[in-house]
C-alpha cells in the first residue's frame, strides 16, 4: 500500500467516518519497500490539493520520513523539481509490504500483506 | 471546418458520445453535422486539423478522420461541391507526391468503373507523382450505400447507387488498433468476468482518462477497466470485495500487477485493496477523477456485501479467548444484495468521491422487454452525460456516463423512480433482474450467455 493511498483511506466502521480520530489510520509494524517509478510531475501537481497535509505529515513521521514542512506546498513551489520529487517519492515509490493500520477511534485494526490491504469488516461491525 | 470521421460500424451508441469524450480530453468543441447510425460516415466542425488529428488519435471507435473537400448525392453534386469548397486549394496539391483511394460502405465497383471514378476528378490539375506507399496526401472517394441491417430495420429497399458520396483528403488514423495490444486472449492475468479489450478502452474514454489523473474502479476484479484508463495515462486504483480476484492464484505475485507490467505501465498502478464499496475505506470527500466500473448484478457472480445473512445475530464471536475476525483466516460473512440497492449506493460513493466535472462511467444490464426494462439510476450531484447500449439475444447492457456537478447545481432527478431496495433475503427476491427472465430463458443458468454475440457484432474493423 502506497503514501498516496494511506492519505485517502479511513476507517470502513461507518460510526467511526464522522469522528476525527478515524483519520489517518496509524501504521503499526510497517515493513517498507521503495520503487522507483517514471517521474509523473502533472500527477503531482494535480492530486495535492486533494492531500491532507497534516494526515501526511502523520504518516509520514510514522514511517520514519524526514519532517515534512509545516505546510502544503503551493504555487511557486509546484514548480520546484525537487519539491515535486520528494513528495512523488514519498506518495507514489514508497509502499508498506507488510503491517497494519489501526483506527485510533475504535481501535479496529486493518492488516496490509503482500502490499495489499483488508478492509473488510467483521458483521459486528458492519 | 468541415471534417469527416469514419467510424468502425459497431457499438454504434457508443459513437458519438465517445467522440464528444475525446474532444473534451483534447480541450476543443466539436460540432456532429450529420450522423447515421446505419453509415460509418459522419460529419463534424472542428476548429483545425491539429484538433481533427488530436480529437481521431484519442478514439477507439473511430478508424479515421479526412477533411471533407465535397459531399453530394451522386457524382455531379459532388463535383459542383468540391469545385466550391476547395479550387482555390488545388495549387497548393499540384506537385505533391498522392494517391487516390476508393473506399465503400456496403456496396462495390469493378476495376474499370474505379477507374473512370478517379479520373473523373483530373480537373483539380493533381501532376502527382502518384505514390501508393507513402505518399505525402491520400485523397479519399467514400460511396456510402444502403446497407442490408437498415433495409431489415427501418424496411427501406436496397439501391444500386450510392445515396451518398464524398472527396476528401486522410488527416489521421484512430488507437483503434490498441484493441489488438490489450486483447484478453494475450493477457497475462484475466478471469471469466474480464471486459473485453474495446469496451474498457470505450469505458475509459468516456470518463476522459488522461495523464495526471485518478482513477478509481470499486469492483475491479481483474483490472480491465483501470488498464484501459492507466493506457489513456491516468494513475489507478482498485477496489473488490473478494481480494482473490486481483490478487489471483500463484503466490508472491499479484495478478492484477502483472498486466499492468505487459503493458508497460507500472508507473499507473497505485494499489488495490480488499473492500466493500458499502463499507468503503475511502475517505468522504472529492479526490476521484473518474470512476470506471461494471457492478456485480448477479448475472455471472453472485452479488454480496458485508453482513450477515437473515435471523443471524451479528456478535464478536470469541473463540479460545480471541475475537474471531483477529484470528488468521477469518473470512468476514457476507450476505446478498439488491442489485438496485447496489446502484445507489454506487452513485452516492460518486457523488462524494468524485472532484467537480469528474466522471463515472458505469455499466448496468436491462431487459429487452420494454414493460420491464430498468429505469436509470440517478442522483441530484451527477448530470447524465450519455447512455450507450450494446444489445444482446435477450437482454442488454448499458453504459452510463455521469458528471459530478458543481455544489449547489442540481440535477433534475424528477424522472428517477422513488425505489427503495427490494424486499426479500435471497438473490432472486432481491433483483427484479433475475425475476423478470423465466428460469427456462436464463442465460446464465444455461451456459448460453458467454455464447452470445452482440446482435449487430460485424468483427472489429
Amino acid at each position: 500500500m502506497k503514501v498516496l493511498t494511506a492519505n485517502f483511506v479511513t476507517c470502513a466502521v461507518k460510526d467511526c467516518k464522522t469522528s476525527p480520530a478515524s483519520f489517518p489510520l496509524h501504521f503499526h509494524d510497517a515493513e517498507l519497500e521503495q520503487e522507483e517509478l517514471e517521474f509523473q510531475p502533472e500527477f503531482i501537481r494535480n492530486i495535492l490539493p486533494r492531500i491532507d497535509w497534516p494526515a501526511l505529515c502523520t504518516t509520514a513521521n510514522e514511517l520514519g520520513f524526514p519532517t515534512l514542512p509545516e505546510s502544503k506546498p503551493e504555487g511557486d513551489k509546484l514548480e520546484d523539481e525537487q519539491t515535486l520529487k520528494d513528495l512523488h517519492r514519498l506518495l507514489l515509490e514508497t509502499h508498506v509490504t507488510e503491517g497494519k493500520l489501526a483506527c485510533a477511534n475504535c481501535g479496529h485494526q486493518y492488516s496490509i500483506k503482500e502490499g495489499i490491504a483488508n478492509f473488510l469488516l467483521p458483521s459486528h461491525l458492519v | 471546418m468541415e471534417y469527416l470521421v469514419r467510424f468502425a460500424q459497431t457499438h454504434e451508441t457508443f459513437r458519438r458520445p465517445e467522440i464528444q469524450a475525446c474532444a473534451a480530453v483534447a480541450g476543443v468543441d466539436i460540432d456532429i453535422l450529420s450522423y447515421n447510425e446505419f453509415s460509418p460516415y459522419c460529419v463534424v466542425r472542428l476548429p483545425d486539423e491539429a484538433a481533427a488529428r488530436a480529437v481521431a488519435q484519442r478514439s477507439i471507435l473511430v478508424k479515421d478522420i479526412f477533411e471533407l473537400w465535397g459531399e453530394g448525392a451522386n457524382y455531379e453534386e459532388l463535383h459542383a461541391d468540391v469545385r466550391r469548397r476547395t479550387e482555390h486549394r488545388w495549387k497548393d496539391y499540384m506537385n505533391v507526391p498522392f494517391k487516390f483511394m476508393i473506399d465503400y460502405f456496403s456496396g462495390t465497383r469493378s476495376q474499370e468503373k474505379k477507374g473512370e471514378i478517379i479520373k473523373s476528378f483530373s480537373y483539380m490539375g493533381f501532376k502527382g507523382p502518384i505514390r501508393l506507399k507513402n505518399p505525402d496526401e491520400e485523397f479519399w472517394v467514400m460511396e456510402e450505400y444502403i446497407d442490408d441491417v437498415e433495409v431489415s430495420a427501418l424496411g427501406v429497399s436496397r439501391v444500386e447507387e450510392p445515396r451518398k458520396i464524398f472527396l476528401c483528403r486522410k488527416i489521421a488514423e484512430s488507437c483503434r488498433e490498441d484493441i489488438l495490444k490489450y486483447d484478453l486472449k494475450k493477457r497475462r492475468y484475466i478471469s471469466t468476468t474480464s471486459m473485453d479489450a474495446e469496451l474498457s478502452l470505450i469505458t475509459a474514454n468516456m470518463a476522459l482518462a488522461a495523464p495526471g489523473k485518478l482513477f478509481f474502479d470499486p469492483f475491479v476484479g481483474t483490472g480491465s477497466f483501470i488498464i484501459a484508463a492507466s493506457h489513456f495515462g491516468a494513475l489507478t486504483m482498485g477496489g473488490d470485495i473478494d481480494g482473490r480476484s486481483f490478487r489471483g492464484k500463484e503466490s508472491g505475485k499479484l495478478g492484477i500487477y502483472e498486466n499492468f507490467d505487459q503493458y508497460g505501465i507500472k508507473s499507473k498502478f497505485i494499489d488495490t485493496f480488499t473492500s466493500d464499496l458499502t463499507n468503503t475505506p475511502l475517505r468522504r470527500t472529492g479526490v476521484l477523477d473518474g470512476i470506471v466500473c461494471d457492478p456485480p448484478y448477479g448475472v455471472r457472480e453472485g452479488l454480496r456485501v458485508l453482513g450477515n445473512r437473515k435471523g443471524k445475530p451479528a456478535v464478536n464471536v470469541i473463540i479460545d479467548g480471541v475475537p474471531a475476525h483477529l484470528r488468521p483466516g477469518f473470512i468476514p460473512p457476507k450476505k446478498p444484495y439488491g442489485f438496485e440497492a447496489l446502484q445507489n449506493d454506487v452513485l452516492n460513493f460518486a457523488a462524494r468521491s468524485l472532484v467537480t466535472n469528474g466522471r463515472m462511467s458505469m455499466w448496468m444490464p436491462t431487459t429487452n422487454d420494454e414493460k420491464h426494462e430498468f429505469p436509470v439510476p440517478m442522483h441530484e450531484n451527477l448530470e447524465i452525460v450519455s447512455i450507450s447500449v450494446q444489445p444482446f439475444h435477450t437482454w442488454s447492457r448499458r453504459l452510463i456516463t455521469y458528471r459530478r456537478l458543481p455544489e449547489g447545481q442540481l440535477s433534475d432527478i424528477s424522472k428517477a423512480r422513488k425505489k427503495m431496495d427490494d424486499q426479500g433475503h435471497s438473490a432472486d427476491e432481491l433483483n427484479a433482474f433475475r425475476r423478470t427472465v423465466p428460469y427456462a430463458q436464463r442465460p446464465w443458468d444455461s451456459g448460453q450467455l458467454r455464447q452470445t454475440k452482440p446482435q449487430r457484432d460485424r468483427g472489429l474493423m
